[in-house]
């Protein structure tokens, strides 16, 4: 065990973990958060992830250590019900979701590919999302949300 | 259920189950039928009375209102269809309604929350629909009586009584109930609202949980924490049928946080502090296990299945099928293979358990929370009455995932350790061990008269069962159950089998063409009268169970590619050649919807194979009333197939939905689309796999599924909506259809035909190969 510091989105938590200890059950355990999800532990589905960098990464597969003083953003860093993000708003208003517990990996990694590609087209959103899962398939629904969010990210 | 009249309907609430959840248990047994019913027979004791009003519907001292149901919210959306329902009837605001559902000290038990039949068991003569419909008549006569207004002058709109000529003359149900009970019954005649009237229901109301949802704020059962909770995580064996000989606690005593070593027979799992820490212990732990049983090949399991001894039960028999395929001008047979398929739910099953003495509290994700009442009692040794069990939403589970075995798992290490205990499985013990949807091996032969019209259908089916749902009173239908040491419900082979007594559609084992002639009545949907559908049950090596459209879905790929092909034999158009064999008028409607919608060109398949062009296009269609009784689709599928890789694309799909009274169409939108493509998805990739000891599609590299960006085909959905018929489910109908429209079309495109799912290149391309 020993002292770790991680900055989640924007506050400065001291945690007393196993450095090996993926990222993933400090947010979920030692922070409650609710945004990052166990889906695999693989790092195959997306579920975990949170951005780092600007990079949607798997949390569930990250030691702390490696993220250690870094700015991490969960979902729960992207915005609020009452102010929600682009990416959320749309995802709201296309009703894109049935359980939702894949929401956490799709809308991050989309947040993290608009933030890079503000124009990106249908085919390359579809690319960037073709190692997320959602067993619920509303993957038409999500395209079409994270489409309608980009080009208003984009303005 | 077709036939009878809506209060029998609504009276055979019990039944309903049965033949939708629990179509396994009378697909499984016909005994099993007799002793379902007595186990189902009726609310567990101690759940609200359903006959009472106070059980379903409160209104608070603000007027606030609280219903309480037992159908769950699992990601479907009938949360909000079902508060839109209690505000409908209530005459109250949507966002005055607040749902509370699966939780045994406060909801009514409606058994579980599966098999489509939640718009069936709330929306039409009974229960919620009815409690809401009979609170307003009681706060209308209420206010009669307050305002001295005879009943028939009063309207009651957003949550007040008021006079219809006099607008002073009025109370607000506040101020008539307002913190108090109801104190009366469930009025069966309480007047509904017409659909003409309905303000609220069929609406695309939006879902109140998307915003919490999408900002990581929403609670699931993997966020349940309380005080003092550990962590922890279970050993299963590395092989089916394998046992503990010894587990050497001395292997983990050096991981940090370890609280405890728990073994109960062959199950085995660790506590400890934190999450990492109970993985580390669990990985470490060193478990001595014996040798498994062993599997049968994977490479002839399907041909093995033949070979079994066998439940047989027919579903119809007109008797003279034998005596009209020997006179038919010509027979066509095929035989359809479908593998076994699991739920794969995208987040690992997860429950947390607090078993304290002779108490507990258990926060599960089950689709049937009294039933993990009575079960949790036998696992644990406790009384029924002392165990609290309240459903927290999972991951989408499709059906039998691991949220009930998961569930057990914590009640024991809980037990074991006397703290509150959460587990979360690993994707491996998820996949390896979940009650996975069944294989099939389908026969299909038919007769043709000089015409060229169907004049005898045969069907026989091989499908394996091991376990179930738990029940009330079956742990051991499960893993967990199993491994603490309880037995799966016994099979009892059966053949021949007795001749049909009661119709039963049985999973959609009758094809839609057959007139499903029982005891001098006609229930099916076709027009055959030359009919035989011969089921038969052998004992499966893995764990089976409700997969979304159990055995529906299988026996639906067969017929609808077996009319597929008997249609391209005759030269005739498959629309054409179903609506000809077809009787029932709405089945019929569907049919025609989609094929307008999708701009049907009317020829046969296939169109003029190419064969060397690279890539090719064809359209597909398969139709179904989803068991017979419970949701009508239609679905066309436009589709290219690479002739080099054997890659196929969906492109376009188009559904028709008749599930009677829309409750709200966006939701009614959200569950075609999602159906149709997860339909794909198992189409096209999925399949459980094995070896000579265990299940080898442990992860999503081993067990495939498309992502949410992949070549994304577009969908239209029609909604045929009909107010005046009775409410159906819809989940299950466009994933019934999918895997047969998508093969009729793969066929249409090259004139090879897919007769084993998953359609992989691999078999495209041998398919493709063997084309004449």
């Amino acid at each position: 065990m020993s002292a770790i510091t991680l900055k989640v989105n924007g506050q400065t938590h001291t945690l007393d973990l196993d450095p090996a200890t993926p990222l993933l059950y400090a947010l979920s355990d030692d922070l409650e958060l609710r945004g990052p999800k166990f889906g695999c532990g693989l790092g195959q589905c997306g579920a975990c992830a949170v951005i780092v960098k600007g990079q949607a990464i798997r949390s569930c597969i990250t030691p702390v250590r490696s993220v250690a003083g870094a700015d991490i953003t969960t979902l729960e860093g992207l915005g609020t019900p009452e102010k929600p993000h682009p990416l959320q708003r749309a995802f709201i208003e296309e009703q894109a979701a049935q359980c939702g517990f894949c929401l956490n990996g799709v809308i991050l990694t989309a947040k993290a590919f608009l933030d890079k590609n503000p124009k990106a087209t249908e085919q390359e959103i579809q690319q960037a999302l073709s190692n997320v899962l959602c067993r619920c398939f509303t993957s038409v629904r999500m395209l079409r949300a994270i489409q309608k969010a980009g080009q208003e990210m984009a303005r | 259920m077709k036939g009878l009249t809506p209060q029998a309907r609504a009276a055979l609430g019990r039944r309903d189950f049965l033949k939708g959840a629990g179509a396994l248990i009378v697909t499984f047994s016909s005994t099993g039928l007799r002793t379902a019913e007595a186990q189902f027979g009726g609310p567990m004791p101690g759940a609200p009375p359903m006959n009472q009003l106070d059980s379903w519907i409160a209104v608070a001292a603000d007027g606030s209102v609280t219903a309480y149901s037992g159908k769950e919210e699992l990601g479907q959306g009938i949360a909000t269809a079902q508060t839109q329902l209690v505000a409908e009837e209530l005459s109250v605001p949507f966002n005055r309604v607040t749902l509370i559902y699966c939780d045994t000290a406060l909801t009514p038990d409606q058994a579980y929350t599966a098999g489509s039949q939640s718009h069936p068991a709330n929306f039409n003569r009974g229960n919620l629909a009815q409690a809401a419909a009979s609170a307003r008549e009681t706060l209308v006569r209420l206010a009669s009586e307050r305002l001295n207004v005879p009943v028939d002058q009063l309207t009651a709109v957003d949550g007040t009584v008021r006079s219809k000529t006099d607008p002073s003359k009025s109370v607000t149900y506040a101020q008539l109930i307002g913190g108090k009970k109801f104190s009366v019954t469930v009025n069966a005649n309480a007047k509904r609202k017409p659909a003409s009237e309905w303000t609220i229901l069929g609406k695309p109301i939006h879902r109140p949980d998307l915003p919490e949802l999408a900002t990581g704020r929403f609670e699931f059962v993997h966020n349940v924490r309380v005080p003092g909770m550990l962590h922890g995580k279970v050993v299963r064996p590395p092989a089916v049928g394998a046992t503990v000989i010894r587990v050497d606690e001395d292997s983990v005593k050096n991981v940090p946080g370890l609280v405890k070593v728990v073994v109960k027979k062959n199950f085995v799992g660790v506590v400890a502090q934190k999450p990492y820490q109970a993985i580390q212990a669990a990985t470490q732990l060193k478990v001595e296990w014996s040798r498994g049983s062993g599997l049968p090949s994977q490479a002839d399991f399907y041909q093995h299945m033949r070979t079994l001894p066998s439940r047989d039960t027919l579903m119809v028999d007109s008797k003279d099928v034998d005596q009209k395929l020997a006179a038919a001008s010509t027979v066509l047979k095929a035989t359809y293979l479908h593998p076994y398929q699991m739920h794969g739910s995208m987040g690992s099953s997860c429950a947390v358990a607090d078993i304290q003495g002779e108490k507990a509290t258990i926060w599960s994700p089950t689709q049937g929370v009294w039933y993990q009442k009575t079960t949790c009692a036998m696992l644990l040794g406790l009384k029924p009455e002392n165990i609290h069990v309240v459903f927290r939403r999972g991951s989408g589970c499709y059906g039998l995932n691991g949220a009930d075995t998961v569930t057990y798992d914590a009640a024991i290490l809980s037990q074991a350790v006397g703290k509150p205990v959460r587990v979360q499985l690993s994707r491996k013990d998820e996949m390896a061990w979940e009650n996975y949807g069944n294989a099939y091996v389908i026969d299909e032969q038919a007769g043709l008269d000089s015409n060229g019209n169907i004049a005898v259908w045969s069907h026989e089916s091989w499908s394996p069962t091991l376990g179930n749902r738990p029940g009330p009173g079956t742990p051991g239908n499960i893993i967990t159950g199993y491994l603490a040491g309880f037995a799966p419900q016994p099979f009892a082979p059966r053949s021949p089998a007795p001749p049909p007594a009661n119709y039963n559609n049985n999973a959609n084992a009758v094809p839609s063409y057959v007139a499903g002639n029982v005891g001098g009545r006609s229930r099916g949907t076709g027009k055959i009268q030359s009919e035989r559908v011969l089921v038969r049950n052998v004992e499966s090596p893995f764990w089976t169970g409700p997969l979304r459209s159990p055995n529906r879905l299988q026996n639906t790929f067969a017929h609808e590619s077996f009319l597929d092909e008997i249609a391209s034999h005759v030269k005739a158009d498959p629309v054409a050649f179903r609506l000809k064999h077809l009787s029932d008028p709405r089945l019929i409607d569907v049919v025609k919807e989609v094929a307008k919608a999708a701009n049907w060109e009317t020829r046969p398949s296939p169109q003029p194979v190419n064969k060397s062009a690279r890539v090719v296009r064809g359209r597909g269609m398969a139709c179904v009333l989803y068991e017979g009784d419970n949701g009508y689709s239609a679905l066309v599928a436009e589709a290219e197939v690479n002739q080099e890789t054997g890659k196929v694309t969906v492109r376009r799909l188009f559904v028709c939905n008749d599930v009677g009274p829309v409750s709200n169409p966006d939701g009614l939108r959200n569950q075609i689309e999602g159906g149709a493509l997860q339909g794909i998805s198992r189409a096209l990739l999925e399949e459980v796999t094995w070896d000579d000891q265990k299940v080898t599609s442990i992860d999503w590299r081993t067990y495939r599924t498309l992502p949410v960006g992949f070549e994304v085909p577009k969908i239209e959905a029609v909604l045929l909506n009909r107010p005046e018929e009775e409410a159906t489910g819809a989940g299950e109908t466009s994933i019934t259809v999918a895997a047969a429209a998508l093969g009729n079309a793969i066929f249409d495109a090259t004139g090879a035909r897919l007769r084993q799912i998953p359609f992989t290149p691999e078999r495209v391309k041998a398919a493709l190969a063997a084309r004449a």
